[in-house]
């Protein structure tokens, strides 16, 4: 059989995600216990976590989290981080022995900068510059994989349930403004380590229940823009697409979700005419980047997150405010555990986007 | 000179059965039927007959059916009775030998050898009874974003596009190859579908302006009723590089068919023969057909998308990528199966590539280029059923042309005849006697019927991959594996095999 790496695995799946818009830190328990909470949802080959703002002290420095399958794959791998980039900090990310955690990779940690001479002689900026060098890590070097490579963030994922893998890396010990987590049900796949959620990419990162019958199409268009998917999963297709529409095409986060899930051209016909102009445009135009068939998936970034939902809500979702705090997840139990009384809880409709953003951002 | 080629087809007729009404001599052009005046019996000219059907539909009895031949020479896998048969034709006319519709030979058809995928459990399938499904599909080209003020507000304005209710278009067929009536038909089913029909190479009849809206007009070598009214009166333009049937040359009305409707349209003399270069004398290259692409648009004022249509042949990837890069808003590919009114039988049998590989071939060059998105692709030649048009936007067509299976829907029953101008159904004839069997609104309401059936099919097959709209379809191969192909035909299809 096929890595999952090579073959693509559908799977369903419990999302969850916490965002406290003043910046207030907090520990990683919430989190672990909202997933925890939809065990039903997940089958155990799955779990993981993005955290924001865990890491202050070095807020400048992209922070690399890595996979590495044997001693080698760390050799090569290092070699190529020494030559792009001046490493302030490296070692093992402390993990705590947990009896269902087994054949993890060896996980190391990075905080570094891109060397001044090699930014100036690529010609890039820095974000393109170390999205780049992700892409060849995960392309060129066999057993080393990038879990996350942003700035004041990190991935922690793994084959398992949710909760023993937040236990398995100590999540409590970290604090942060935001977190996300994820339980996976994948239908086939023995699992593999770089396979679980999230993916990410720089900052952005990527949790997602769901399958996409329009996975085809969208990997096509994301290739014409140079996008390679090589991961063979959905997430990896929703991450791209937000990559492309906010970072390249600095389009504002509402409108990049209105073309993953547009709203019907009947509903369209019936908008005034501003409006209606838009969304045909944005439909003529992305029409290969409506990400078709069941999902939700909530996307992370430094500044905030967003929670969507496919245009005909075939995947549950629901958020939740209370004070500065938003609540997203795939149940309403996994936020009422963690906050009994919110303020406001509701259903986003199919197609209507969540967004949270951080204040100091908002002002 | 004695003919040595026997007749095609035997006319049977059940002398229990008719009744001497003399029907078929009246609805046969061929003159296949006729009443012997010696014994008063209706009796036929076998040689004559094309099977094109029309007297067994109408005889009242069914009295009559039309077979083929059953004289068989001495068994002889080479030197079959076609190849035989065909040396024997032009020993006696010393000409190339003329027909008419598709390709018919033998080769694979690779529709047939493809399969659709279906949701089951990890996803749901849609019940488009219940559910919205989306085929809306706009042809035309696309920025490579859209740009937006501080305030979110929308600044780029998009480039005219065409706009179809279902992904189905009616290819070119003129005036002159085809009737009046079958214009008027086709014009009036794509208004009332809300897609468009092609008005091919003939011109635009004065009473058919009035379907404007839903109309493409063509520009092609012989520039026949091309004027600035012309121009205008359609939604879009084409211009007609090649055709499936007859790549790499060009067209041939004969002077028979050039009436005085046919001649005020295409404005050329009655009577004189409408013959369309090989190539357009002013296009040589494709800089030259960047210039004409923005003549036509300078002429419109930049109201129309142009399109440009091309021939399925072995460098079409090349060529599409050329011709998007000279400004066209949409290219359509025919295949070697796309049926003409008239073509030499060597070209139409040997010329050109199946539609499959030609656009799974024109896709993935265009994606790898990153132009893809840019440009409309539209797929012609063969389009049979709507499972091939699900096949052809999967394989990354954004729409389809259709012509032959629309005849059909009007009546004709492909007896490959139509460059004799005789055609009984009213279709490929400019004989008032047999284009006033053919009603418009009858011709109108068969088309839409087709159309609306096929976009039943279309919604069924798509929510049963739990797609709800057409544009996820486009270019999703993933939807598609293969049955009995070669790695390499796979590999081209790009897609997989069944059960991978
Ligand atoms: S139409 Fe039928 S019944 Fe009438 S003459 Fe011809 S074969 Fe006989
Ligand atoms: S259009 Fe008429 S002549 Fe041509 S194939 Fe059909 S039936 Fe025969």
């Amino acid at each position: 059989m096929l890595r999952e790496k090579y073959e693509r695995v559908p799977s369903g799946c419990a999302v969850s995600g916490i965002l406290d818009r003043s910046g207030r830190r907090f520990s990683g328990n919430d989190i672990i216990q909202s997933i925890a909470l939809m065990r039903e949802r997940s089958n155990g080959l799955g779990g993981g976590f993005a955290a924001y703002g865990i890491y202050p002290e070095y807020r400048d420095h992209y922070a690399f989290h890595m996979f590495y399958d044997d001693e080698q794959a760390r050799e090569i791998s290092e070699r190529f981080l020494n030559e792009h980039f001046n490493i302030a900090e490296a070692g093992p990310i402390p993990t705590k022995k947990v009896s269902w955690i087994i054949n993890e990779p060896m996980i190391w940690r990075y905080f570094v900068l891109p060397k001044e001479e090699k930014l100036t002689s690529s010609g890039l900026l820095s974000d393109e510059f170390v999205a780049q060098c992700v892409i060849n890590l995960n392309k060129r070097i066999d057993g080393a994989f990038v879990v996350s490579s942003g700035k004041n963030m990190g991935a922690f994922k793994g084959v398992g349930y949710p909760e023993d893998i937040g236990e398995f890396y100590q999540l409590y010990n970290y604090e942060g403004y935001m977190w996300t987590a994820h339980g996976r049900f994948p239908t086939n796949t023995p699992g593999w380590w770089g396979g679980a959620h999230p993916f990410t990419l720089l900052d952005l990162s990527v949790v997602h229940n769901g399958e996409l019958s329009s996975y085809g199409t969208n990997r096509r268009y994301l290739n014409e823009f140079g996008y390679e998917c090589t991961m063979q999963t959905d997430t990896e297709v929703a991450a791209y697409l937000l990559d492309l529409f906010t970072r390249r095409q600095g389009m504002p986060l509402e409108i990049a979700c209105k073309i993953m899930a547009p709203p019907m051209w009947d509903e369209i016909e019936r908008m005034p005419d501003d409006e209606r102009t838009l969304y045909t445009a944005l439909r003529t135009v992305y029409g290969k980047a409506l990400m078709n068939g069941p999902f939700s998936i909530i996307a992370a970034f430094n500044s905030g997150m967003v929670a969507l939902n496919d245009r005909i809500k075939l995947r549950p979702l629901v958020a939740a405010e209370k004070g500065n705090v938003l609540y997203v997840s795939s149940e309403e139990s996994a936020i009422i555990e963690i906050c009994p009384k919110p303020d406001k809880i509701w259903t986003p409709r199919g197609g209507e986007p969540v967004i949270g953003m951080l204040e100091e951002v908002k002002a | 000179m004695i003919s040595y080629v026997l007749p095609e087809f035997l006319v049977m007729r059940d002398e229990n059965r008719c009744i001497q009404c003399q029907v078929c001599v009246r609805q046969c052009a061929n003159d296949v039927h006729y009443l012997d005046e010696k014994d008063g019996k209706v009796k036929a000219d076998d040689a004559k007959c094309v099977n094109c059907q029309r007297c067994v539909t109408f005889c009242p009895t069914h009295a009559l059916t039309i077979i083929p031949n059953p004289q068989e020479f001495k068994a002889n896998a080479n030197w079959t009775k076609k190849a035989i048969t065909e040396v024997q034709k032009q020993a006696e006319s010393g000409a190339v030998i003329l027909t008419s519709m598709g390709n018919p030979q033998e080769y694979p058809i690779y529709w047939d050898k493809i399969v659709l995928n279906a949701s089951q459990v990890t996803n749901p399938s849609i019940d488009p009874l219940r559910e919205p499904m989306e085929l809306k599909t706009y042809l035309g080209r696309k920025p490579d974003k859209l740009e937006f003020d501080e305030k979110g507000r929308l600044i780029t304005k998009l480039t005219p596009q065409l706009v179809l209710n279902v992904p189905i278009m009616f290819s070119a067929m003129s005036f002159g190859s085809i009737s009046l009536n079958a214009c008027e038909s086709l014009a009036r089913a794509a208004t009332e579908l809300g897609i468009y029909y092609n008005t091919g190479e003939g011109g635009l009849h004065s009473s058919l302006y009035r379907y404007g809206k839903n109309t493409i007009a063509q520009v092609a070598s012989g520039r026949f009723g091309v004027h600035a009214n012309y121009l205008n009166a359609g939604a879009a333009l084409e211009i007609k590089i090649g055709q499936g049937a007859k790549p790499g040359i060009g067209g041939h009305l004969p002077g028979e068919k050039v009436g005085a409707e046919v001649s005020a349209t295409r404005m050329i003399p009655e009577g004189s023969d409408a013959i369309s270069p090989a190539p357009h004398h002013d296009i040589y290259s494709i800089e030259d057909l960047r210039q004409l692409i923005y003549a036509l648009k300078e002429a419109t004022n930049y109201t129309k998308p142009v399109s440009v249509k091309i021939a399925a042949v072995h460098n079409v990837a090349a060529i599409a990528s050329g011709i998007a890069r000279a400004g066209a808003d949409i290219i359509a590919i025919d295949g070697f199966r796309g049926g003409t009114g008239a073509a030499p039988l060597r070209i139409r049998d040997n010329v050109g590539i199946p539609i499959e590989m030609a656009i799974a071939a024109v896709d993935t060059r265009l994606k790898e280029e990153g132009i893809r998105h840019q440009v409309s692709v539209v797929a012609a030649g063969s389009i049979r059923n709507s499972a091939d048009i699900i096949k052809a936007i999967a394989l990354g067509a954004d729409a389809v042309y259709i012509a032959t299976s629309a005849l059909i829907a009007i009546g004709c029953h492909m007896c490959q005849k139509c460059n004799t101008g005789k055609c009984n159904w009213g279709i490929a004839t400019q004989d008032p006697q047999l284009v006033k069997r053919l009603n418009p609104n009858i011709g109108a309401r068969r088309l839409v019927n087709l159309v609306t059936a096929w976009e039943h099919e279309i919604k069924e097959m798509l929510g049963g991959m739990g797609i709800n709209s057409i544009e996820s379809l486009r270019g999703n191969r993933e939807m598609l594996r293969g049955v009995g192909l070669t790695q390499k035909e796979l590999d081209i299809l790009g897609i997989k095999a069944a059960g991978e």
